[in-house]
Order: structure tokens, then C-alpha cells, then sequence
């Protein structure tokens, strides 16, 4: 089907608009930050820590120096004098505490990758030779790997200028949970661990440095979701004016909340730029990746839920801990991931009492910092695995046990028991959706069938929330310098096409084209007719980027304002150019037309000719504006979509495999600009929610070490073992814009990781086994299903 | 090849239609050689490792795994990148497919995907959907749900086997 043009009046909102930059990227056109050299350009290789945590007795650079093609190689101590180390206290936290991190280890390292020198030569290849002659001593220190072996009060303080290896703690008290749970009919109890795991964007991350001593200015190519952050961070580590600092983020290879998140080692080189005055470039390789970028999840918890007599739910109890890695990330801190996970726990539930609580440990392993979902999985999958088990001691079916405890629709606005506010949820409107899709009745049959013949299925029906577009009030009182704003400028060139700059950032959500449209219908024109330029920190509005799934919400209306501003404009101008007054005309079709009788007045590129070439033809102090700027920043902290998920598995009870046979989303991400590319998204969240349950896991030994640093090691899923996906949309505008559009990014992979703990124990279920363990590998679902074996003829 | 060093040989190729002639260094892998050497840039790598498939190119007909193979390997041989075979036109239909179904995102296994969906579409048959999947189950998508694109794969198939 192609696209409306914009002639027939047609809207594009809410079409399956085609993406117009996608079109090179399929054709090898793509210009990712690794694809970019400039004249006299240098290259870094890190010489990386192969300890978990040591300490650096000193450094023997002389045979790397004499390597070919060498320029310089810089120790941590070098580089700490252009760059300051990067300090990640939240200021609206009491308790939190972080050690200072150099972007080159001094003096130790706290875990296994942190890089500890920076070669510098003529190419990638000679640097990489000269990085393995540099020769460090080291002086092993003992490593803490453990969450609550890091919490424990005999533990060695991983910094014992902190005292201990506590990060953080918080905790959620509404209405008195213990005397809930001594009242409670029904209690069941699960134990979880949510394994780490990282992002693996399939391009790595990459920077190109290049410092100007002449202009006094730092030209940065960044594979990155936000040049805004970024132009900060260099502008106040390095010590230069903002306006001399230009970041721009070209074609991202995947995002996923990873290239939000601040890196050392690419600080580093912005570092090396300025001291040798040449551009640096640095890419990570895939081990690298592996070792030193930010890593997610690592959560352990023990939750219950209480039930009363009559099958309503009273109360739940939440203990989460959690480990950050050797420091809080800088500079959003990780600490979101524990803080989310016992906010949205219990979100779509109407019951009054609640105990949460999450403590964050400080480990010798990689730092975890935004991946896609921050914390509400693990909020979610707690959740719902009470859920199920509620459902199934109150001998009510999971499906109608949800219903029956859904909030009531006149409970909106409301707060949840963890604080979530939630102005609606449209969560039984998204329970019936996804039901019908799945025809669960049918597969509820099917499966007692198949379980007379042996076969194990289960049906997973799962409810997720997602906090999306974060508004000023989350970060502000933190001190991070973080904008929740985003801005768009809509100019008219002369010939009567537009041009769009705009804050958003777009990994291959597509964004970009959600925003053409959006004002391609303000100024009723074709998508032939709008290009939308963003990924610069100088030239474009000033806002937030791409993360937690704000593009449309935020951006979106921000673009709409811009829109809207310059069809005022247009219109103004054109009411004097045709003697008449503004309100009598619209925009339709590429032109100006009588509002009343649709008949056309004059085109847009007759607008443009005359706005730009013969003002002298307008009355005197007349200033045509064609180009306008609007920002949006929300009022609200977030906005929380929400949906339900449905997923049909096979385990496999002599391999521990798990099949999966089916998956359906009903999802509310509030009006869908795009189905086309909201679709996809949410399968992409999906596909990487099911990697995250089923395969993914960073693995790191008691002495360390990772052992899975590849591609090969680390499983990631393929299109051979992924279903197909069937989605409904459920669609709940968000109250106080003007577009109504909520956030989609994450919502995907929260309710997949959530639904598949559902489906996998509600197949194990007249085993009486259930997963405590994610990913839920063969190996861990043999074991329970061992356990299980073992209990039963205890 | 004439090898000219220890560490360099110099080899002749014809790369997307062109002859080429360079010194190399014979540690060098193919998709480093087109991209830093030839400044084809559309070759991405992903791992390596020869797990991920972004380096995915064509030499002498066959997919291979780019950053698997050294540069003096390809020696005399035919290799055809995402430019040469997006400049060829072989393939526009499922590129067109690609992009109206949003079967790329980040776009970066994209040049990989093409070339290995080319290889299955080459048989002319209509494959089924499972067997569309084994057959991209070596290119790793971490963007898409894998469905689009393989709706943009049968699609195309079922295109030309129509007309």
C-alpha cells in the first residue's frame, strides 16, 4: 500500500508509513561512526584489565612504544589531568555513594575489562599490537561477586573509603504489610534471580575525537542516543566552552538504552584528541563490548502476595537486591533498576498494603547502567508470577483472577501501592484484546489434551506497565544534568517543501518519520515533501535524545506545536498576500485553501517565493516567520502505558528445552502514529524480552573472570527459534497532549520477559516444578523439575 | 598473489565489477580490506567471530562470511558487496520489500540480511516461512522481531514466482 501523498486530504497519523531513511541503510549507504575518517585520524586500543579487581603497581610502556606505527600511550594518570573522573551521586538520594571514576583506571581497577592505558598509533591494528606488549604489574585483590555476598557485613568494601559495598537502599511502606499477611487468606511466596546480561548493540560502540587547538573547538562523531548529554559531559570534563563543543550521532547501529549511558573509555579518547591535538578515533570490538559496556538487570528478590477469602488481593511483600557493578554509572545512576522494579510491582492491582524494598550492592563486575525496561521487568515478572500462583491456590483462573483484581475504572487517577501514578490503564480492555487474539479458551482446552499424552504447554498471560517519557521532575531534583524536553524546527524552503530539525534521536525505532508525519498533516503535505535532520548538538533544539520511549510522546509533540506554529504563519502570511484574514484559509493538499469551500488560494512554493524573494511585493513591517521552533517538556513524571501479553510454550521435560508455539501482545501506547513501525518495535522488544528470559546471561566466575565474552558463548535468539507475533492496539491518548501519544519502546521486551516466567511455570505446574532462575536455561528447568521429582517422593 | 613481504602480498580481485590490485597485509581480513582499503563501508562487523553475519559478502557466487576469510584469500576471485549488488539492481525487489515492510530498523545487519535472503531466493522457489528463518538463523538481528523480515523475504519470493 503506498503512503496518502497529503493530496487527498488524507491523514498520515495513524498510517503505514514506510521509513524514507531506511531506504540507504538497505542499500549499504548507512554512515555509522566506525564508517567516518578524517584527515591525520589516529586510533586507540585499551590495554584492559584481566582482573576482577587489583591494584596497578605500575605500568612498563617501553616495548608498546617501540612498536610500528605508535604515536603515544597514555596511563590513567595521564589522562586524569584533561579529564576529571566522573562522580555519580544523586543529590535527591540520601545514602547513595559512589567512588570517583577515572575514565582510565589509577593506581586499581574493580573490574574485569576497565581499561588501564590507552595506546595510540596510526591504525586500529598496530594499536591493538602494541597494547599487548604493554606490561602491567599487578597486585590481585580479593573480589566480591555476590549480591548478598557484597552485603554482607564481613565483606571486604570493594572502596574502603565507602566503608561498605552498599550503594544504595530504599524502601516502600503504604499500609502496614506484615499485619496484611497475618490477616491474609491465601499466601504464596516465590524466590527470583534475574540473570545479568548486556545489550549487545550489533555495532559497537564507537567514537571519533577530533580537537581543534587553532578554533579551540571538539568536533565529536558519537555512536550515541543523545549529542545533547553528550556535548555536556565533554564540555565539563574537558574544560571547554559549550558552544565550542559539536556532537554529532550518525546512523546508530542499535541502541537499546546501552549508548545512553557514559563510557569511560570513550571519554578517553575525547581525552586523547585534546592532548595530541589529532583526531582518535575508538571502536569497541566485540570482547570489549562484552567486558566494558554497561551491563543490566542482576537482581535477586523474594516476594509473597496475600490473598483474601474471597480471591481479592490484599498485599504483597518485596525484597529486591540488586548489584551496580564497581560504580554507580554515571551520569543517570543505576539506580532506576532497582527503584523501578519495586515501583511498578503490583501496578495494575488494587490491593492497600505494601512493603518494598531494594538495596544495591556494590560487585567486581561491569557496570550496570539503562538497557531497555530499567528495573519494571523485574517488577513486572515478580508481579505476575504471584499472580498465577495466587490464582491457582484460590483455584480461579489466572485470566479471571486478573480481572477480578484489576484496579476499578473509577479508581482513575490513581497512585499504585509502589507509587506509580497512573492517570488510566486500560488494562482489561488489553486483557480481553489479547485473549481473543490468542483464542485462550482453545488453547486452555488443548493443552489438558496434550497433557494426557505427555506434553507439557503452558500459557502465559501476563500484565505489563511501562513508565514512559519521563518528565523534568525525575532527574532535575537528582542534580545529573539530564533534559526531559524535546524541541522541533519546522522550516518552509523556498520551493514549498519542509524542512524539520529535532531533538529526538532515532535508532531504526523510527522516530524521524513518525515526526514527518506528524507534520506533514499540520501543514497538509505528502511525505514526498518533509525531511526530517536530527543527531546534532549545535544545530538542532536542545532536548533529551532517545530514551525510556519518549520520542513520540515527547518529541512528537513537540513537533506537532512546530507544525501548528507554522501553519500560523503560513497562514498569516498568506492572509495578507490574498487580502483576506487567516482564519478563512487552511492548509490541505500542498497549498492554501478557503477553509469553507476547500477551493484553492495559493500554493506553498508561491508562499515561499514570495516570504523569501519578493518581500517589497508586502505591505511595509511585514515579517514573514517561516521557520518556527517549539519545545515540549511534560508536567507529568511519566506517563505509564500498559498492555497484556500472551505467550504458548512447549518445555520439553526430558531436554529442559523450551518451544516456543505462539505470542500475542495487546498493547495501549496511546494514539499509534505508525502501525507499521509500532509494530515492529514491539516485536523487536519482544525477540530481545525472549533473549533476555530464555538465553542471555553475562557470566562471571567466583575469581572474576566473564566467561562468555563472544558471540559464540553469549546466546542471543535468531530468527530460527522466534515466533511469529500478533498484535491488537488498544489506544488510551495521553491526557495533556495534543498528540496523545505514549511510549512503545519498552514496552516489548517488560512484557515479554514477564509473560514467559508465566508460561514456562504454568507448563511445569502439574509437576509441581517452577523456574526460580533467569534465563531459563535446559539445565535450570531439568533441576526444578529434578527438584520437583525429589520432593514428591520425599 | 605476489607476496611481497612477510606481512604483505599483493593481490588482484575484482570487487563489485572492478579489477583491483593492492598491497595487503596478509594478517588482514576481507571486510577490514573493503572497508578500510576500498572504503567500502556498507560490510559492517559485528563480531568477528563469524557468528553475527554483518560482514556477510559474496565471493565467486557463494556467501561467505567476511571477516572469516583474509583478504589474500580472496585473491583472484569475484566479490560482490551490498553496493555492487544494490548498483547491480539483482535484488531492488527485495529491497523495496525490506523497506515497505520496515524489515530494517538499526540497518545495520541489513547489508548481511540482503545478501543471505538473496542466496535462498536464488532457487526461484517459494520457500516456507520456517525454512526462510533456518536460512537467516546465522544473521543476527537485534533490532526487528525477525518477523519482518521474513515477510519482506517471502514476500519477494512469492512476487517473482507470480510473474
Amino acid at each position: 500500500m503506498s503512503p496518502p501523498d497529503g493530496n487527498s486530504g488524507d491523514r498520515l497519523v495513524g498510517t503505514r508509513v514506510s521509513r524514507p531513511n531506511v531506504r540507504r541503510l538497505i542499500h549499504g549507504k548507512g554512515r555509522y561512526t566506525d564508517d567516518i575518517s578524517v584527515p591525520g585520524m589516529l586510533h586507540v586500543a585499551f590495554v584492559r584489565s584481566p582482573y576482577g579487581h587489583a591494584r596497578i603497581k605500575g605500568i612498563d610502556i617501553s616495548a608498546a612504544k617501540a612498536s610500528d606505527g605508535v604515536v603515544r600511550i597514555f596511563t590513567g594518570a595521564e589522562i586524569s589531568e584533561v579529564f576529571s573522573p566522573l562522580v555519580s551521586v544523586a543529590g535527591h538520594r540520601p545514602g547513595h555513594k559512589s567512588a570517583p571514576q577515572h575514565v582510565v583506571a589509577v593506581d586499581k581497577v574493580s573490574f574485569q575489562g576497565e581499561a588501564v592505558a590507552a595506546v595510540v598509533a596510526d591504525s586500529r591494528a598496530n594499536a591493538e599490537d602494541a597494547a599487548d606488549l604493554v606490561i602491567v604489574d599487578w597486585e590481585e585483590l580479593p573480589v566480591v561477586m555476590g549480591i548478598e555476598e557484597a552485603l554482607s557485613p564481613e565483606a571486604p568494601p570493594i572502596f574502603p573509603e565507602l566503608g561498605d559495598n552498599m550503594c544504595f537502599q530504599h524502601t516502600i511502606d503504604t499500609g502496614d504489610a506484615a499485619k496484611a499477611l497475618a490477616e491474609a487468606a491465601i499466601i504464596v511466596e516465590h524466590d527470583f534471580e534475574f540473570g545479568r546480561h548486556s545489550a549487545v548493540t550489533l555495532e559497537s560502540r564507537s567514537v571519533l575525537a577530533d580537537w581543534d587547538p587553532v578554533d579551540g573547538r571538539l568536533d565529536v562523531f558519537q555512536s550515541h542516543q543523545s549529542p545533547y548529554q553528550m556535548q555536556d559531559v565533554y564540555s565539563r570534563h574537558l574544560g571547554i566552552p559549550e558552544h565550542k563543543v559539536r556532537v554529532t550521532t550518525p546512523d546508530v547501529g542499535g541502541g537499546f538504552g546501552l549508548k545512553i549511558n557514559v563510557h569511560g573509555d570513550e571519554l578517553a579518547a575525547a581525552a586523547i584528541s585534546k592532548i595530541l591535538c589529532r583526531p582518535v578515533k575508538f571502536t569497541a570490538d566485540r570482547i570489549e563490548s562484552f567486558l566494558a559496556d554497561c551491563q543490566t538487570r542482576d537482581h535477586i528478590a523474594t516476594a509473597k502476595l496475600g490473598v483474601a477469602a474471597d480471591g481479592r488481593i490484599t498485599v504483597m511483600d518485596f525484597e529486591n537486591a540488586m548489584s551496580a557493578g564497581a560504580y554507580t554509572a554515571y551520569i543517570r545512576f543505576g539506580l532506576a533498576e532497582g527503584m523501578m522494579a519495586i515501583m511498578s510491582a503490583a501496578a495494575p492491582y488494587g490491593l492497600s498494603d505494601y512493603h518494598g524494598r531494594t538495596r544495591v550492592a556494590y560487585v567486581n563486575k561491569g557496570i550496570v547502567g539503562m538497557f531497555r525496561g530499567v528495573g519494571v521487568p523485574i517488577g513486572c515478572a515478580v508481579t505476575e508470577v504471584l499472580i498465577d500462583k495466587a490464582a491457582a491456590a484460590a483455584k480461579i483462573d489466572p485470566v479471571e483472577f486478573r480481572r477480578k483484581n484489576y484496579h476499578r475504572e473509577d479508581a482513575y487517577p490513581l497512585t499504585s501501592v509502589g507509587g506509580y501514578h497512573a492517570y488510566h490503564m486500560s488494562l482489561e480492555r488489553c486483557l480481553d484484546a489479547c485473549t481473543e487474539i490468542m483464542d485462550y479458551s482453545a488453547l486452555r482446552t488443548e493443552q489438558v489434551a496434550m497433557r494426557e499424552v505427555g506434553v507439557y504447554r503452558g500459557i502465559g498471560v501476563a500484565t505489563f506497565v511501562e513508565a514512559a517519557a519521563f518528565g523534568p521532575i525525575y532527574y532535575g531534583p537528582s542534580g545529573a544534568r539530564v533534559s526531559t524536553q524535546d524541541g522541533c524546527t519546522v522550516k518552509l524552503e523556498p520551493s514549498g517543501v519542509v524542512r524539520c530539525n529535532t531533538s529526538v534521536t532515532d535508532q531504526g525505532q523510527g522516530t524521524l518519520t513518525g515526526i514527518a508525519q506528524i507534520v506533514a498533516d499540520e501543514l497538509g503535505i505528502g511525505m514526498d515533501r518533509i525531511e526530517v535532520l536530527a543527531g546534532d548538538s549545535a544545530t538542532t533544539p536542545y532536548g533529551g535524545g532517545a530514551w525510556a520511549s519518549r520520542g513520540m510522546t515527547i518529541g512528537g509533540e513537540a513537533a506537532l506545536r512546530a507544525g501548528r506554529a507554522l501553519k500560523e504563519s503560513i497562514l498569516d502570511l498568506a492572509a495578507t498576500i490574498l487580502q483576506t484574514t487567516a482564519d478563512t484559509l487552511t492548509l490541505a493538499g500542498g497549498e492554501v485553501r478557503d477553509i469553507e469551500t476547500g477551493e484553492a488560494r495559493i500554493d506553498l512554493a508561491e508562499i515561499g517565493r514570495i516570504g523569501y524573494y519578493r518581500q517589497d511585493t508586502l505591505p511595509p513591517g511585514t515579517q514573514p516567520e517561516l521557520m518556527v521552533t517549539r519545545h515540549f517538556v511534560p508536567d507529568a513524571a511519566y506517563y505509564v502505558a500498559n498492555g497484556v501479553h500472551g505467550a504458548h510454550v512447549e518445555v520439553d521435560i526430558e531436554t529442559g528445552f523450551v518451544n516456543i508455539l505462539g505470542w500475542w501482545v495487546a498493547d495501549d501506547c496511546g494514539r499509534v502514529i505508525n502501525p507499521l513501525l509500532v509494530d515492529e518495535q514491539i516485536r523487536g522488544g519482544v525477540i530481545q524480552g525472549i533473549g533476555n528470559a530464555l538465553y542471555e546471561h553475562t557470566q562471571y566466575d567466583a575469581g572474576g573472570q566473564m566467561l562468555n565474552a563472544t558471540l559464540a558463548d553469549y546466546l542471543l535468539p535468531m530468527a530460527g527459534e522466534m515466533p511469529d507475533i500478533r498484535i491488537a492496539h488498544v489506544e488510551t491518548p495521553v491526557p495533556d497532549t495534543q498528540l496523545g501519544a505514549n511510549g512503545i519502546g519498552e514496552s516489548g521486551t517488560i512484557g515479554a520477559i514477564t509473560v514467559l516466567w508465566c508460561a514456562i511455570n504454568d507448563a511445569l505446574r502439574p509437576l509441581g516444578a517452577e523456574v526460580t532462575k533467569q534465563p531459563f536455561s535446559p539445565e535450570h528447568i531439568l533441576d526444578v523439575l529434578a527438584q520437583a521429582q525429589a520432593s514428591t517422593r520425599g | 598473489m605476489t607476496v611481497m613481504s612477510e606481512e604483505t602480498a599483493e593481490i588482484s580481485l575484482t570487487v563489485n565489477g572492478v579489477s583491483v590490485t593492492r598491497d595487503v597485509q596478509v594478517r588482514r581480513h576481507l571486510v577490514d580490506f573493503l572497508r578500510l582499503d576500498l572504503e567500502l563501508t556498507g560490510t559492517h562487523l559485528g563480531c568477528e567471530h563469524g557468528v553475527c553475519g554483518a560482514c556477510t559478502v559474496r565471493v565467486d557466487g557463494v556467501v561467505v562470511r567476511g571477516c572469516l576469510m583474509l583478504a589474500v584469500q580472496a585473491d583472484g576471485c569475484d566479490v560482490v558487496t551490498i553496493e555492487g549488488l544494490s548498483r547491480s539492481g539483482e535484488v531492488a525487489d527485495l529491497q523495496d520489500a525490506f523497506e515497505t515492510r520496515n524489515a530494517a530498523q538499526c540497518g545495520y545487519c541489513t547489508p548481511g540480511m540482503v545478501i543471505t535472503a538473496a542466496e535462498l531466493l536464488a532457487s526461484g522457489n517459494v520457500p516456507e516461512r520456517t525454512e526462510i528463518r533456518d536460512h537467516l538463523s546465522g544473521n543476527l538481528c537485534r533490532c526487528t522481531g525477525y518477523q519482518a523480515i521474513v515477510d519482506a523475504v517471502e514476500q519477494t519470493a512469492r512476487a517473482r514466482a507470480d510473474r
